[in-house]
């Protein structure tokens, strides 16, 4: 019965480029693609509570690996190359940071982006010599949906399960108390590594799977910091601990986004921190958990 | 706790529903008495400094002259108002991507203008090709336009090759060279980004092709902000020409430090920025000599009439490197929409045989690109002239060395 409503949507979503025009697909590719990178960023920070800043250092190098291998290898061995990638780098990255806590993790993971970036570019001036590469794909963009699509489903359907075993209780101890959790045997490296591994790999593939629609890629265009920011602001507004928190973030603000460009294109900058304050100062937990207490504290008056 | 998060759920999705078919919303009735032009350019983000100097101003004035004299002319002698369709892009791809389909299948507009920066045309490219638009690509210096023509055969590209660009510089001091002003060295910095490093790589064949000598080549990263090392190895390596192939940053930061520290080659080249109306303010009203990228035949009166309007109507005289081609693409445009309409085959067809009577002369494309370009100026007397090719009509002689700061 549970299962019913979120396979129904998945089919009605997977028909609808059918019924839909250009943009109407080009919206639908942005909305699951910010799902996809809330859930997954969710996934890992939701429950342990630490704010990871790397989305886009993830995400680009994603983008990246297509760019390089898009001529040599065949597509889905290029979208497992970018997976593979992106699954040592946070393995390396994790192993060496995870013991960081608090504002450093915070720190380091936004220097990580700027990191890759700047490793990227001077690899590229040095050794290749060229800077700016091209991704000629045939992929449409019916295909890059239903590729976001499956890896958003995967997402939200790995998070379930990932609530329901010993690894999501394990992260929940964690998020709850650091101390609490080695005291009782979890062992916290390994369990953190696995979430950081597990949520890097999908965010790397959404850059993967992203980024044919960009034809020409270069550092400065894939790691675009904006891309982290609105990750955690829509993870947290919907509620990053909860399974549709992230969607329910997500898919607003990423319309309220589209349609401010329409209406107040010079003042974009402006809301989006405005916003992030406003979720850090009154919704912590998020839309969900608000709109809860809020009933609990009706019920309990009346 | 699952009651109520199904409720808000299915509240929610009623909630993003509405407002996705609020941005669907179809275009508000065609009329037949207007033309609407749209474009996605960067009002915010890293381009929007790029586009609110070349390119936005261009457009709005374009429109505003269209207007005024009446609408666009089409082929039967009518004429129809223009009616702009304005998106921002954020500088992100995926922004504009998205606004470019909401432009074509959404608004359905009739023409649509590219955005700023090679990247971005790039990335729109496939999709004006894919929908039949025109696309009169200004901003994006690229080598391989040769290949983007076969690739997306609407697709026109104005704006020539990093090689192009290096290519002119080096014949520039080659002449000096064999005058005797110069010595046979060469001090050069690059930016690390797709055109710093284009620029460099079509220089150093041709320098070296030349018989120059690279006694310094560095590169920095953008964002680089203290060029005081940078510049004391090139005063220290014994050339008289220092090259910077820079963006605006860059540009202005190594004319603030050359001026600070004294270092007076006999020729100071930058790039990005240098043709800029700010740059004499910049360099502290030292300008003169300093060479750049671009230029504009400052004798021309289509030229100082365009730079007047620009000043009067936008409000600050146009850059001396892009500006003019980007308004010379709308006439084009203009042109070709008089002589067949907006039927788009047809448009780029005319596009890409005709020739047209622009601010930068009588104008008709090559491969669909044009090539007729200014490759060097420098600042002579309180304008930015150009020099280089030395054989095009209107082109000043370089004066070299360069007067002290």
């Amino acid at each position: 019965m549970k299962l019913i409503l979120p396979v129904l949507a998945l089919a009605l979503l997977a028909a609808a480029p059918f019924a839909l025009s250009d943009y109407g697909l080009g919206l639908l590719i942005g909305a699951v693609t910010y799902t996809t990178l809330a859930s997954s960023w969710a996934l890992f920070s939701g429950h342990t509570g630490y704010i990871s800043l790397a989305t886009v250092a993830f995400y680009g190098t994603g983008a990246y690996t297509v760019a390089v291998l898009n001529e040599a290898l065949p597509y889905p061995l290029v979208l497992l190359a970018a997976a593979l990638v992106g699954a040592t780098m946070a393995l390396v990255v994790g192993l060496s940071t995870l013991r960081l806590a608090g504002v450093y993790f915070v720190i380091f993971t936004f220097g990580l982006a700027e990191l890759v970036r700047q490793l990227i570019t001077w690899y590229e001036v040095n050794v290749t010599g060229t800077l700016g590469r091209y991704i000629f794909l045939d992929v449409t963009a019916r295909g890059i949906y239903w590729q976001m699509l499956a890896l958003g489903a995967v997402t939200i359907g790995l998070t379930a399960l990932i609530h329901r075993s010993r690894l999501g209780l394990a992260l929940r101890v964690i998020g709850d108390d650091e101390v609490v959790a080695a005291h009782s045997g979890i062992p916290l490296a390994r369990t953190k590594l696995v979430a950081f591994v597990l949520s890097a790999t999908i965010l790397t593939l959404a850059g993967a799977i992203a980024s044919p629609r960009w034809v020409y890629v270069e550092p400065a265009i894939v790691f675009n910091p904006t891309v982290s920011f609105l990750t955690v602001i829509m993870a947290l507004l919907g509620g990053a601990n909860r399974l549709w928190g992230p969607a329910l973030g997500a898919v607003p603000l990423f319309l309220a986004f589209e349609w401010l460009s329409v209406k107040l294109p010079d003042t974009y900058p402006i809301f989006l921190g405005f916003l992030f304050i406003g979720v850090v100062f009154a919704l912590p937990d998020g839309v969900l958990a608000g709109i809860e207490r809020l009933r609990q504290r009706r019920e309990g008056a009346g | 706790m699952t009651d109520i998060s199904r409720r808000v759920t299915l509240r929610a999705i009623a909630i993003c529903s509405t407002a996705a078919a609020a941005l669907l919303a179809g275009p508000s009735g065609a009329q037949d008495d207007k033309v609407t032009i749209g474009y996605a350019v960067a009002r915010t983000g890293p381009n929007a400094t790029g586009a609110g100097i070349t390119t936005i101003p261009n457009y709005e004035l374009w429109v505003k002259t269209v207007n005024e004299a009446g609408g666009l002319a089409m082929p039967d002698g009518s004429r129809k108002m223009i009616e702009v369709v304005e998106y921002d892009n954020r500088s992100s791809n995926e922004d504009l991507v998205r606004a470019i389909e909401r432009l074509a299948s959404q608004d359905e507009v009739d023409l649509i203008l590219p955005p700023w920066g090679t990247g971005s045309n790039l990335a729109v490219a496939p999709l004006f090709a894919r929908f039949g638009y025109p696309q009169l690509a200004v901003t994006a210096v690229t080598d391989k336009a040769p290949e983007f023509v076969k690739r997306w055969d609407r697709s026109f590209w104005l704006l020539g090759g990093g090689h192009d660009y290096a290519k002119g510089l080096v014949d520039v001091l080659a002449a000096a060279r064999d005058a005797g002003t110069i010595n046979d060295k060469i001090a050069a910095v690059s930016v690390a980004d797709g055109f710093g490093i284009d620029l460099i790589n079509g220089a150093r064949p041709a320098f070296e092709e030349a018989g120059f000598e690279l006694v310094y080549d560095e590169s920095y990263p953008l964002g680089t902000s203290d060029f005081a090392a940078i510049l004391s190895e090139a005063q220290a390596s014994g050339a008289d020409s220092f090259v910077a192939f820079s963006y605006p940053p860059g540009s202005f930061g190594m004319t603030k430090t050359a001026q600070s520290m004294g270092y007076n080659p006999k020729v100071f080249y930058i790039s990005v920025g240098g043709a800029f109306p700010i740059y004499p303010g910049i360099a502290d009203g030292k300008a003169e000599g300093v060479m750049a990228i671009g230029g504009v035949d400052a004798d021309s009166l289509a030229v100082q009439d365009y730079f007047a309007r620009h000043t009067e109507i936008v409000g600050n005289p146009p850059d001396s490197w892009a500006s003019a081609i980007t308004y010379a693409s709308l006439q084009i445009l203009e042109q070709a929409v008089a002589r067949v309409g907006l039927d788009h085959e047809a448009l780029a067809a005319e596009i890409s045989t005709g020739s047209f009577d622009t601010v930068v002369g009588e104008v008709k494309l090559e491969d669909n690109q044009l090539r007729d370009l200014w490759w060097v100026g420098q600042w002579q007397g309180g304008s930015f002239r150009a020099i280089n090719p030395a054989d095009r009509a209107g082109a000043s002689e370089p004066m070299i060395p360069k007067p002290d700061w």
